[in-house]
């Protein structure tokens, strides 16, 4: 059997040990055009920060990759030709497979406007991106950064760091509207002003001005000009579906997959960040952009594809990261619609969060720290927790188990309760019981 | 405070310490590589939590670094029942 990955990510590498714990003595090959291969893309965040050295960033050697006994091909695959199973190549022989998984991810939606062209406009999708952001990083200058979601805060949190003066445009008058809420929202605007961010609200880069190639500012829609060294924007990504589109391949907007992980085409597979990946609990097709998801998809795949028939069932999904400083934690759905500063779907980013039925909320905030639990008949259907991360644990436990909740939920619900304290007081008394089981 | 209770809040500290291990919550791991980075003796520590098993490196000092510097809560110290045994 002959099975071929073309990507570098964490569903492709997973893909592989799961193939191996199955069939030992197949051929694996793994097809990427990045050329920095195999590395922590959520840790670029870090290595703008300056918190981690871009050496860092690689979670294997090439000892680990000899073990997994697999070959390397680099080169940017440009036609799938399902009729002879067969890969081409640029600028090298034709490559046959039995089995194929496409986990190419997705990649930054480009700035469209006029100027977007000019050096010092910058997005955040790979390593080589985050290089040229710190080259382009000067203490004492200015940065603008447009966009939303997670990696709009890492630009913003990068330059910062960076010693830059940084503007954050937002389109509508909040962040990240469509997963935060209003007060939520307002906690990560407080601190990125308390970094020294200037938010501007309302505000839509129309233009990038430039002299000699260089940046000099942006105008905005009401033709204000900001005047700065650089641009840096994260403004959505979008699955990298072509070469399974020219394959002929289903697709809507992402590669669709069933819960096998498997496309239209029996011998090709599909995970990661470019799959939407059948759900039978809901009958939907989902878009997760998140590391631990595309890891278990990759494995999932890879078992299928030696043979071992598995099914993925997808998890809650969550993720913990850091908003202007503030460590947040969010877990199942939190929020609903769309937000201005992106289009579609980011990175670190699930479309369930933004499927919030009606439900009823229970909050306590102060300050920075913040919980919010979005309370369902009988579980908890998602939580948001921002700063103090003690909950952070059992909550992910709870709402991800599917906890019956019914002991508390009354209590949850009064009127300026202390949720933390309930849920802490709920969570140990489960210990203990299950403890004792 | 006294010399004696100076000295108990230490000796607590370090049976505390010794008693445990790190244990990694490897659904939330990105595997960004902080904690081996920051690991004073080298430790790969990435490597447990991406296979989701507890640091049992005899060389391991529990000194926490690894814990309190990941970005994304993956890391937590849990008590052994071996280790806390040896501490009494």
């Amino acid at each position: 059997m002959k099975y071929v990955m073309i990507g570098f990510g964490v569903a492709g590498v997973a893909a592989i040990e799961a193939i191996r714990s199955v069939d030992k003595t197949g051929e694996v090959i793994l097809v990427g055009d990045d050329p920095h291969g195999f590395y922590s893309r959520p840790g670029l965040a870090y290595y703008l920060t300056g918190e981690l050295h871009d050496k860092a960033l690689y979670p294997r050697t090439s000892d680990d990759f000899r073990r997994m006994k697999f070959s390397v091909v680099r080169g940017q695959v440009t036609k799938i030709l399902r009729e002879n199973q067969t890969l081409e190549i640029k600028d090298r022989p034709l490559l046959s497979y039995d089995r194929l998984l496409i986990a190419v991810g997705a990649q930054a939606i480009r700035l469209k406007v006029p100027g977007a062209d000019l050096e010092g406009v910058l997005k955040l999708d790979h390593m080589e991106d985050a290089k040229r952001i710190l080259k382009h990083a000067r203490r004492g200058q200015t940065a603008v950064v447009s966009g939303g979601g997670i990696t709009a805060l890492e630009l913003v949190e990068g330059l910062i760091a960076r010693g830059m003066k940084v503007h954050y445009l937002l389109r509508g008058d909040r962040y990240w509207s469509n997963v935060l809420d209003e007060q939520e929202s307002k906690i990560v605007e407080h601190s990125l002003q308390k970094e020294g961010v200037k938010l501007h609200y309302h505000s839509e880069l129309v233009e990038v001005t430039g002299r000699n190639g260089q940046v000099t500012g942006v105008r905005l829609q009401d033709d204000k000009i900001l005047k700065c060294d650089m641009v840096a924007y994260a403004i959505g990504i979008r699955p990298r579906v072509d070469l399974a589109k020219q394959a002929g391949l289903e697709i809507d907007r992402g590669i669709l997959v069933n819960e096998y992980l498997q496309t239209n085409d029996p011998n090709i597979y599909a995970a990661g960040d470019v799959a939407q990946v059948y759900d039978p609990s809901t009958g939907t097709s989902i878009i997760d952009s998140l590391w631990t998801p595309a890891r278990q998809q990759g494995y999932a795949a890879g078992l299928n594809m030696a043979g071992k028939k598995t099914k993925y069932t997808k998890s809650v999904p969550f993720n913990v990261t850091r908003l202007a400083g503030l460590t947040t934690t969010i877990i199942g759905t939190v929020g609903r619609g769309k937000d201005e500063d992106l289009l579609g779907i980011a990175r670190g980013d699930s479309e369930t969060w933004r499927q919030l039925p009606d439900a009823i909320v229970a909050q306590s905030g102060f300050e920075v720290n913040n919980l919010r639990l979005v309370v369902g008949e009988k579980t908890l259907l998602g939580a948001i927790i921002m700063g103090d991360q003690k909950l952070s644990f059992p909550l992910e436990k709870i709402v991800t188990g599917n906890m019956d909740i019914s002991s508390m939920r009354e209590s949850l619900l009064t009127p300026n309760a202390n949720v933390g304290d309930i849920v802490a007081d709920f969570w140990t008394k489960n210990q203990t019981v299950a403890g004792h089981a | 405070m006294s010399l004696f209770s100076f000295l108990k809040r230490d000796t607590d500290k370090h049976k505390i310490l010794s008693s445990g291990q790190v244990v990694p919550d490897s659904s939330r791991c990105v595997q960004c590589g902080i904690c081996s980075y920051n690991c004073p003796i080298g430790i790969d520590v990435r490597t447990y939590a991406w296979r989701g098993e507890p640091v049992i490196n005899s060389q391991c000092l529990t000194c926490g670094e690894c814990v309190a510097r990941c970005p994304r809560g993956v890391l937590r110290f849990e008590k052994t029942e071996i280790f806390a045994k040896a501490a009494e």
